[in-house]
């Protein structure tokens, strides 16, 4: 199981926390497509609290977090 | 050159007496205006060793070129003066319309000095200048003074200072147009110890013609599409406001917690963005000329006001154990009443807080409110409290974080830099923003190099935050950029989307002065060091440059799965930096100054 929280508008109609099944070799990208997100919209994306790309393979247990450009200051 | 007035108004205070001067153009076309020209002027100006708080300190309110025109967020002007909180260079920027109205009115620069014997206010009308009895304002909050001073009249702004003012608080602002702060270095106190109120700027005039008006408007619409185009300029800011950063900064467990003792706070989202875009929002606030609109207008009771930025939230919220965001409206709505910057003072109650708990801190001393992690009431009553000096406890605190500390015996607690409290973004997690803490002429700030974006945002590029390679290199770059942002009257937020060449280019529209984007990243370096030289002159010491100990030497806890473990490693940086910038031992060598024409 991976859990997924998403932020900013990514909640909308989706919710703040979502949770994924796990199988071998999942990209951080299909679980994007999974969730109706374009890729692009995809700004910054922490596995366990570090960035990591749309590429990265996950493990099972890890926390995916999901981020639409943002700023701030 | 167009885009100046090319007019200083100076008003002494002891005199009374008011005149115009030239500005000199010279000095513009070196140190572009706001922040780098302020800085000049002063340093020309006072001898270096005066006493913040007397009378011969002076205070420079200052507008860049492109204040007043028409390029997005073309407005902003800087407080510039010694500051009472650290003896260094103070530079507080706002926004608002204040810095539009003052170039407006016919002037690039206010200069006061001297002291009034009692207070008085600045009313200005294109050039009728009069200085006014402030008695009857003397106590007011800001919003009360704004509505007295403006009373129903249109094209008016009035900056002005709170109670926190007029009692020296070392954490006063200098307010305008309500909830606009130029807040940090105590600005405000320097405003209240010459007895001086409000300036009020009263014009009907609204334009600054430009050099090549066709060009100016090419890159000025160029440059409002680069912003709306944007994702973040055009999207997450205007959408979220900078709020959205508390979910952020708290994934990659860098929100510092309970006065930095933790660095993750499990009840963040209650207070995020998206909440209060969920709940208080009622709609997106912006300052003069600005296409972005990153301002929040939210709901208190009946009363529709502006609402806290990703730091006031922080401060009032992780740092304090707080996650009552009704609570924390209202304590920024008090710290714009009292004229308070709202993040030295919300680490300055999260300092007393870890007093409390350790004992140093008293019920007696609370007198009914404990300062203690968690309280809500606290944040409230504590900012009004200290706003008017309510007991010895308020006064104290009014001093900042760090005489505070200092006073208990233990200055480690106040998480500042050069007695400036650092806001919001854990400096072991996020290894380049603490050098630029560390490094920042006005003390511990976010807002001199954001390294945020690369570190955190990936804006240009994403950087890893967790290592110390290339940082001084890229906390140079950001303060270079930002040192020449400040100076031209615009907001940083368009760095987002714009980069040095578009700058240069807006610039060269509006001055007639050419000049290419690596130039204005040149003028920019000039005016960081002369920032440093203000800071040598004015008695800083190099072991100044550096971060709170539980910053250096105490690890984020490993639980934090995001950043646990890890420590600041200024030790490393620091050297690199000093190098990049061509420092010896903190300070610019003789060469350097040449180089870059200071001297």
């Amino acid at each position: 199981m991976i859990e997924v929280k998403l932020f900013a508008y990514f909640r909308e109609n989706r919710g703040k926390v979502v949770f994924v099944d796990y199988y071998e070799g999942i990209k951080v990208k299909d679980i994007v497509s999974d969730l109706n997100i374009e890729l692009d919209d995809v700004s910054i994306i922490l596995v366990n609290g570090r960035h990591q790309t749309l590429e990265t393979i996950l493990n099972d247990g890890q926390k995916l977090f999901l981020f639409p450009p943002v700023g701030g200051g | 050159m167009n885009c100046y007035n090319g007019k200083i108004l100076r008003i002494n205070l002891t005199s009374q007496q008011i005149s115009v001067e030239d500005l000199d153009l010279d000095l513009a076309k070196k140190y572009i205006g706001g922040r780098g020209l302020g800085t000049k002027m002063l340093m020309d100006e006072i001898d270096i060793n005066v006493d913040p708080l007397s009378a011969d300190n002076k205070i420079i309110y200052i507008a860049g070129p492109l204040s007043g025109t028409k390029v997005s967020t073309g407005t902003r002007y800087m407080v510039v003066t010694k500051s009472p909180l650290n003896n260094f260079i103070a530079s507080s920027n706002s926004g608002g319309i204040w810095g539009s109205m003052l170039k407006y009115a016919g002037y690039d620069a206010i200069i006061v000095e001297g002291r009034a014997d009692k207070p008085v206010y600045l009313d200005i009308e294109d050039d009728q200048v009069v200085i006014k009895d402030a008695s009857s304002l003397w106590t007011k909050t800001s919003e009360e003074t704004v509505d007295i001073l403006k009373k129903d009249q249109k094209n008016v702004s009035v900056l002005n200072i709170g109670p926190a003012g007029e009692n020296l608080s070392l954490m006063a602002a200098v307010m305008n147009d309500t909830d606009r702060a130029a807040g940090r270095s105590g600005v405000g106190a320097v405003m209240g110890s010459k007895n001086l109120k409000a300036i009020v700027v009263k014009t009907n005039n609204d334009k600054i013609p430009t050099f090549d008006e066709e060009e100016f408007k090419k890159v000025a619409i160029e440059s409002a599409k680069m912003l709306k185009d944007h994702p973040v300029t055009g999207g997450g800011l205007p959408t979220y406001g900078t709020a959205v950063l508390v979910n952020i900064i708290n994934s990659v467990g860098s929100l510092p917690t309970k006065n930095w003792q933790e660095s993750e706070y499990d009840k963040a989202d209650d207070v995020s963005g998206e909440t209060m875009a969920d709940t208080v929002l009622v709609r997106n606030g912006y300052c003069h000329h600005c296409t972005i609109g990153c301002g929040r207008v939210v709901k208190m009771d009946d009363k529709i006001i502006g609402g806290p930025e990703y730091e006031t939230l922080w401060g009032f919220s992780a740092d304090a154990d707080i996650n009552d965001l009704d609570a924390i409206v209202r304590a920024n709505y008090w710290c714009n009443e009292m004229g308070l910057d709202t993040i030295s003072t919300s680490s300055t109650l999260a300092a007393a807080m870890e007093l409390y708990q350790r004992g140093y801190i008293t019920d007696e001393d609370c007198d009914g409110v404990p300062l203690q992690f968690g309280n809500s009431e606290a944040i409230i009553e504590w900012v009004k409290r200290i706003g008017r000096g309510h007991n010895d406890l308020a006064k104290l605190l009014a001093q900042g974080s760090y005489r505070l500390c200092e006073h208990y015996g233990v200055p480690e607690y106040s998480m500042s830099v050069k007695k400036l409290e650092i806001p919001a973004y854990d400096a072991r997690g996020i290894q380049g923003i603490g050098l630029n803490y560390a490094t920042s002429n006005r003390g511990g700030c976010h807002v001199r190099g954001y390294t945020i974006s690369p570190e955190i945002l990936g804006a240009p590029v994403q950087v890893d935050r967790l290592v110390t390679d290339g940082k001084a290199e890229l906390v140079k770059t950001f303060q270079d950029l930002t040192a020449a942002i400040d100076s031209l009257g615009l907001c940083l937020f368009t760095s987002f989307a714009l980069g040095a060449d578009e700058y240069a280019a807006i610039y060269s529209a509006a001055t007639g002065q050419k000049i290419t984007g690596a130039e204005l990243l040149e003028m920019g370096d000039r005016i960081y060091n002369l920032e440093r030289l203000f800071n040598q002159r004015a008695g800083m010491t190099p072991e100044e440059d550096t971060l709170p100990e539980r910053l250096l030497k105490d690890a984020i806890k490993m639980e934090n799965e995001a950043s646990g473990g890890m420590v600041s490693r200024l030790d490393i940086m620091l050297p690199e930096y000093y190098q990049a910038r061509g420092w010896v031992s903190g300070f610019p060598t003789e060469d350097t100054l040449k180089r870059l024409g200071i001297i």
